[in-house]
């Protein structure tokens, strides 16, 4: 260490990094210039600062109280965050200081006081330095002799770390040192090996350690004394001791992994009692305790004190990886995690528990992991579970190996669980334990991660996606969202995914459109992308699609009871058909995909595709017929009749020649309007008539696909298409995508696309997609769009009405803003790629719904529906 | 869009005089939707006929450059997005837009001046009015016929097909329409002026509190007595005070699907207007709720799906109930409920006894935990049943009031209900009707998987033989 060059001997003030600083000390004491010298400005909240801000007089007495509350709102919110802060404010009085000890404690912050007991000469002649300082001395007295008479009680009060410094030569020589918790293992990041509740099953940890890959040192007795790994360490989630066989060598083996630095460990409620017991404090000799200590007894004193002393050192709760790792043996809710406080340390010990009792005497616990949002793995044990089983983010790790089950560790960051069964049953638990998964699986779930909080969803919220930053989405728009999908929407364990809106390209000059190809070429070139693909596109209905290979995958996977294999739905989420058609549809596809062999290729039991799917008079016939058809029964009805009246009028001499041309013209285009939205019609009956267009793969059981080139999807559509017709089913269903390849560097190749766009919307076709061939593409501006639709001079007719092409109209419709669109498609582009990536690994499902809700939400924004 | 006026009066060119546009000499006028043309395409002293041609400039609609102010038109959302407003019948149909046209260029002739024939203008004449396409929503040719016939005009309304050459569409909602008989002329057109937006009734209306007056003004003489008074004077003066789209309006159009077909969370019921009854049923309904809440003894309810506050209103007035939650998914429903509660206007007091705010029965929600007593009063029938398994969770599981009130309809009554299709439901937006086997099936499930102990009660009259027309489930949380 760096000499200080001061006269008193250099004193660090050791201090947690996260908590609560509370500065003691009479006016003029020098408090603010402390905090000013070793806290960054932000960190302190001063009484005198606040009294400014609600009364424009930091001396206002008068405003003390207000002061208090602004206080410690401020250093509420700052602490809820996290936020190591300093409370600067004379804290002479213990009411004053309580409750800021209590604001810590809310926090489960540990709180600091540091006091400047500096002689009363030295503040009193500070203070009439100050002009705004008129206090007569008998304030100071009276403020040092509150301060004196508190010193000895500030431990009682609750305060974990004290500092006192007594003269200026203290104050200078000080320097305040943050020292991490003692829970904070980010920095280490594994690789673990976490491992649920022993309760004293030595031979199976030997067994599971063996598997593990680690190498037991035995002492000269023989017995199991540590164990070692090249490359990962061990976790324990406590609950060593108690009920088995060798409480004794669970805790010899553990203990020296620990020593040796091979394993970490976290202590359970067994472990608090056993070190009660040990100090001779008075417990009830219950649930296996007895065993624990007579096997210890015989062990002799010296292995008892090394007990004690482990026991004791044992840390409530680890942070790991970066803040990616939770372990506790009871699971531990975000807000308390890095935390300390009596409260926080209770929960890793017990769990949330509800105070009731169940029907065998247990504490009824509080399912604190179904609501669990927090973005760190949490893993535990303490609740024994037949299997284990992900709830948002959390796993527990204890699967009974004490009542006969297995002894179980979960390899992080690789997920993957190893375990191995109890020898026998050791000791009979009080709550009747299942050790067989396949019988619990006929029972019905215990929990329900699948639950779903309205505090998921609604109000003015901000998604972090991979893709784009932060998306916002406003309140309104999610209030609507939240009305359909509660009342239209499928089942949200099915709706994984919501496809994002499409942005048309520029809009072009060219004579009698709106819209060409070449815009799409041009952009996507000024993106730096060369290679694209055209896909046509199909006028029907987007559709999702979710295939899974039986209802009993589909069940197992999504959670979804009932023999549905899977869901069709639109996009805002609802159903296209009833459930026997939904069920007829699905069978067809799956058995596709089957015959294509693509469960088996992709390794999964479930395929999610991005489809359209045809005629759109399936879905849109009601809109089809009172709004598009409508129109042109009142054109067919009154055009003609106006027609035949200028013409009556024109053959009397009347100048209504332009007028009549006009309305001639007007006709014309009533026809080609009807004709336009004809083509998009055509009857069904069951699947007889239908068309399913798949063209997008977006993800199966650990994947998702959105960086493999359109090519790949297309080709997975195309053999779909081909199984489907080879079945030789009942009619066409599955169809392919036309499709063509260019190059926006290549004249050439562009004009040759362009020119297939020309004969596809000639004959009526709705136009084609141009997308990056290679799919997700970045510019230098971030995400691209993903897609930009061009769509044809007939079918834009049903869009911008009859009339639109007329001169006069066009010039008017060419002034369309699309940056709000384009916005929106890469907003919702960005969220559902979240969703599926969160999706394919599987996250929680709040966590998936979060994002197709937001597309949803988004969609409701107002934008030009034209677009 | 064009309306045609012809007469057979000798001589018959005198229309000209009485609608104060010259025969030979085509006219037009500027109006807001467009360009009026008024010419005749025959002017003999035998047979008279005068066209109006109303050219509307479907862009310029849309744009709101030149829209129509009035009634009817798309400028009643100024900055609305509707795909609606870009393709639709506006150019073609005769509606308000042409009610304007038609005051437009005959204003002299609807007042029934004529200084030239003072004594024609006063009298009737033979007259023969064609609309080809006039929309005649709810009713077709009848409604025409109810709305002309009685007013003294002989009618034929051929209703315009769909689209011929799409097989089974059917008819439109347009009617090729024909007036004939003796009029006074000034009394056709004020009938045309009035009658057109009404057989119409488009769905946005812009009414401004002089339509009123104007409806008094051109119904002279002639609505007073008129068998479809009610019927003229409720669609002329339609209200929707909707100015901009809702949220959830987009959210429909984005799925191809009208916005009606959503937004329908304070629909009305499809189910006839019982008059001469005892008390309608939902009245009766509100009083079996409120005795079971108030048997209860519940000091804090929660009305789960509180529509447009009829229920929350009866429970604030209950002196023992201390809080009221009222909680619905509709942002529409909720908007209802606060107009009819007048929150904006309570004292501190009252307005601490309610909270009103969206929730949804598919989600958990805290907000809802730690009620006396919860009421879903016919709220579960609207959802539909793979979800219900949510709303039980979400309901007895995690809210889980000490008592709970359900009610909803009985299947078997709907019989009883002249007027009510036979198989048809109650609501367009009800999932399921059931028997009362059903719903005491689903209750009793329900009840012991979440331990509560039901009980049933008839809502509205027994009825030996189908039950009574709501079924009303009691649920108490049973004892610890």
């Amino acid at each position: 260490m760096e000499s200080q060059g001061v006269t008193a001997p250099a004193r660090e003030l050791g201090i947690p990094e996260l908590s609560l600083v509370v500065l003691i000390g009479v006016t003029g004491s020098g408090k603010s210039t402390f905090a000013r010298a070793h806290f960054k400005p932000t960190e302190v909240i001063s009484s005198d600062f606040c009294r400014a801000l609600v009364s424009d007089d930091e001396n206002d007495q008068s405003a003390t109280a207000d002061a208090f509350d602004l206080l410690h709102y401020i250093a509420g919110k700052r602490l809820a965050a996290g936020r190591l802060t300093v409370a600067d404010a004379t804290s002479v009085q213990p009411e004053a200081r309580r409750t800021l000890v209590a604001l810590a404690r809310e926090h489960d912050v540990l709180p600091v006081a540091i006091v400047l007991d500096l002689p009363e000469r030295i503040c009193a002649e500070r203070n009439a330095a100050r002009p705004d300082r008129a206090f007569g001395p008998q304030v100071l007295r009276r403020q040092r002799d509150q301060l004196r008479r508190g010193l000895k009680g500030l431990r009682r009060e609750g305060f974990r770390t004290i500092h006192v410094l007594r003269s200026e030569a203290d104050v200078a020589a000080a320097s305040v040192t943050r020292t991490r918790l003692y829970s904070d293992l980010r920095d280490q990041a594994g690789p673990f090996d976490v491992i649920g509740d022993v309760h004293g099953c030595r031979a199976e940890l030997e067994a599971l350690l063996a598997r593990l890959g680690y190498v037991v040192k035995r002492d000269a007795d023989g017995r199991a004394a540590g164990a070692s790994h090249p490359g990962r360490r061990a976790v324990f989630l406590g609950d060593l001791v108690d009920r088995g066989p060798d409480t004794p060598g669970v805790l010899r083996l553990v203990m020296g992994m620990v020593a040796g630095g091979a394993a970490l460990c976290v202590p359970g409620n067994h472990e608090a009692k056993l070190l009660r017991a040990l100090r001779g404090r008075d417990v009830r000799v219950t649930h296996g305790l007895a065993e624990s200590l007579a096997q210890l007894d015989q062990e002799g004193p010296a292995f008892r004190a090394e007990t004690e002393r482990f026991l004791d050192g044992l840390v409530s709760h680890y942070v790991l990886d970066g803040g990616r790792l939770v372990v506790s043996h009871a699971g531990l809710i975000e807000r308390y995690q890095g935390r300390a406080s009596g409260r926080v340390r209770e929960f890793c010990l017990y769990g949330q528990t509800t105070g009731e009792t169940d029907e065998y005497g247990l504490p009824v616990r509080h399912p604190w992991a179904d609501e669990y949002r927090g973005k760190a793995v949490v893993l535990y044990g303490h609740t024994p579970v037949p299997a284990p089983e992900w709830v948002n983010n959390t796993l527990c790790l204890d699967t009974g190996c004490v009542f006969g089950g297995s002894l179980t560790a979960l390899r992080y960051p690789e997920r993957e669980l190893v375990s191995v069964p109890a020898a026998r049953v050791y000791y009979a638990p009080a709550r009747p334990f299942q050790p067989n998964p396949v019988a619990e699986l006929a029972a019905p779930p215990r929990r329900e991660p699948e639950v779903l909080d309205i505090g998921d969803v609604t109000g003015a919220r901000v998604i972090e996606s991979s893709y784009l930053k932060r998306i916002g989405v406003r309140e309104e728009n999610a209030a609507a969202a939240l009305e359909v999908m509660s009342r239209f929407a499928i089942d949200p364990r099915w709706l994984v995914y919501l496809p994002p809106t499409m942005s048309p390209v520029a809009t072009t000059a060219a004579p009698g459109l709106i819209e060409h190809p070449d815009q799409a070429f041009d952009a996507y070139r000024a993106d730096g992308v060369a290679a694209v693909v055209c896909e046509e596109k199909h006028m029907g209905s987007r559709a999702v699609l979710l295939a899974c290979r039986s209802p009993a995958a589909a069940r197992a996977r999504f959670g979804v009871p009932g023999e549905d294999a899977g869901a069709l739905w639109t996009r805002t989420g609802r159903p296209f058909f009833g459930a026997e058609l939904t069920a007829l549809l699905l069978a067809r596809v799956r058995a596709a995909a089957e015959t294509a062999g693509l469960f088996d290729e992709l390794g999964t039991s479930w395929l999610l595709l991005d489809c359209e799917l045809l005629p759109w008079s399936a879905k849109a016939g009601q809109l089809l017929r009172d709004q598009y058809a409508a129109v042109g029964a009142a054109a067919r009805s009154s055009l003609p009749a106006a027609v035949s009246v200028l013409e009556q009028a024109a053959a009397r001499g009347l100048d209504v020649g332009e007028l009549l041309d006009r309305t001639r013209g007007r006709a014309a285009n009533a026809d080609a309007f009807a004709a336009a939205y004809r083509r998009y019609c055509w009857p069904v009956a069951g699947l007889t008539g239908l068309r399913l267009a798949p063209f997008q793969l977006l993800a199966s059981e650990g994947a998702a696909y959105h960086q493999r080139p359109h090519e790949w999807h297309l080709a997975i559509a195309d053999r779909l298409a081909d199984a489907d017709r080879s079945a030789g089913a009942d009619g066409e269903l599955i169809t392919r995508t036309r499709r063509v390849f260019a190059d926006t560097t290549d004249p050439a190749s562009a004009a040759a696309a362009a020119g297939w766009w020309e004969e596809l919307t000639a004959a009526g076709g709705e136009g084609m997609v141009v997308k990056p061939a290679a799919n997700l593409a970045r510019g230098r501006r971030g995400l691209i769009q993903p897609g930009l639709k061009v769509r044809g001079r007939e079918y834009l007719r049903i869009i911008y009405g009859p009339d639109y092409p007329e001169p006069g109209n066009l010039e008017r419709l060419r002034q369309r803003g699309l940056g709000h669109k384009r916005s929106l498609a890469l907003r919702e582009y960005a969220l559902g790629l979240e969703s599926l990536d969160r999706v394919a690994s599987g996250e929680p499902l709040w966590r998936v719904h979060e994002c197709v809700f937001a597309v949803l939400a988004l969609e409701s924004e107002p934008v030009d529906p034209r677009l | 869009m064009l309306l045609t006026i012809t007469t057979t009066l000798a001589p018959a060119t005198d229309l000209g005089y009485l609608l104060h546009k010259h025969p030979d000499r085509p006219q037009s006028v500027t109006v807001p939707a467009g360009t009026a043309h008024v010419f005749y395409p025959e002017a003999d002293p035998a047979r008279c006929t005068a066209a109006l041609l109303l050219e509307v400039d479907p862009v310029g609609l849309v744009r709101g450059r030149g829209g129509d102010r009035g009634r009817g038109g798309a400028t009643a959302e100024p900055r609305g997005f509707s795909l609606g407003q870009y393709v639709n019948d506006r150019p073609y149909a005769a509606s308000s837009l042409l009610a304007m046209a038609l005051k437009a260029a005959f204003r002299t002739a609807l007042a029934g001046r004529c200084e030239a024939r003072p004594a024609l203008a006063a009298s009737p004449i033979p007259l023969r009015i064609r609309v080809p396409a006039l929309p005649c929503r709810g009713g077709g040719s009848g409604l025409a016929r109810r709305v002309f016939e009685p007013l003294g005009w002989s009618v034929a309304a051929p209703a315009v097909p769909l689209d011929p050459a799409v097989g089974g569409w059917g008819d439109s909602p347009y009617c090729d329409v024909v007036l004939t008989g003796e009029m006074r002329l000034a009394d056709a057109l004020n009938q045309l002026y009035v009658l057109l937006p009404v057989l119409d009734d488009a769905k946005h209306y812009w009414v401004t509190s002089d339509e009123a007056d104007k409806l008094i003004r051109a119904g002279a003489g002639w609505l007073a007595g008129h068998p479809e008074k009610a019927l003229i004077s409720r669609r002329y003066l339609a209200h929707q005070r909707e100015l901009t789209r809702a949220a959830l309006a987009r959210l429909a159009e984005s799925d191809d699907t009208e916005p009606e077909e959503l937004d329908d969370a304070v629909a009305a019921s499809l189910l006839p207007d019982q008059a001469g009854e005892q008390a309608p049923l939902r009245e009766q309904r509100r009083g079996a709720v409120l005795a079971a809440v108030r048997a209860s003894g519940a000091r804090r309810v929660g009305d789960l799906g509180c529509g447009d506050g009829a229920l929350v209103r009866d429970l604030l007035a209950e002196p023992g109930i201390e809080q009221v939650v009222a909680a619905d998914v509709s942002v529409r429903a909720l908007q209802s409920a606060a107009r009819r509660l007048r929150l904006g206007r309570l004292t501190e007091t009252q307005r601490e006894r309610v909270a009103l705010f969206q929730s949804s029965l598919t989600y958990r929600d805290d907000r809802l935990a730690g009620l006396d007593a919860a009421v879903l009063m016919e709220v579960i029938e609207h959802v539909d049943p793979p979800r219900l398994a949510a709303l039980e969770r979400d309901v007895f599981g995690f809210a889980s009031p000490g008592t709970v009130v359900v009610t909803t309809p009985n299947a078997e009554y709907n019989v009883r209900f002249e007027g009510l299709t036979a198989g048809a439901m109650r609501h367009r937006d009800h999932r399921f009707e059931w028997t009362r086997a059903q719903f005491s099936d689903w209750a009793g499930r329900v009840a012991a998987r979440f331990g509560y102990q039901v009980s049933f009660l008839p809502v509205g009259g027994d009825d030996p033989d189908v039950g009574p027309p709501t079924q009303l489930a009691l649920f108490r949380r049973a004892a610890a």
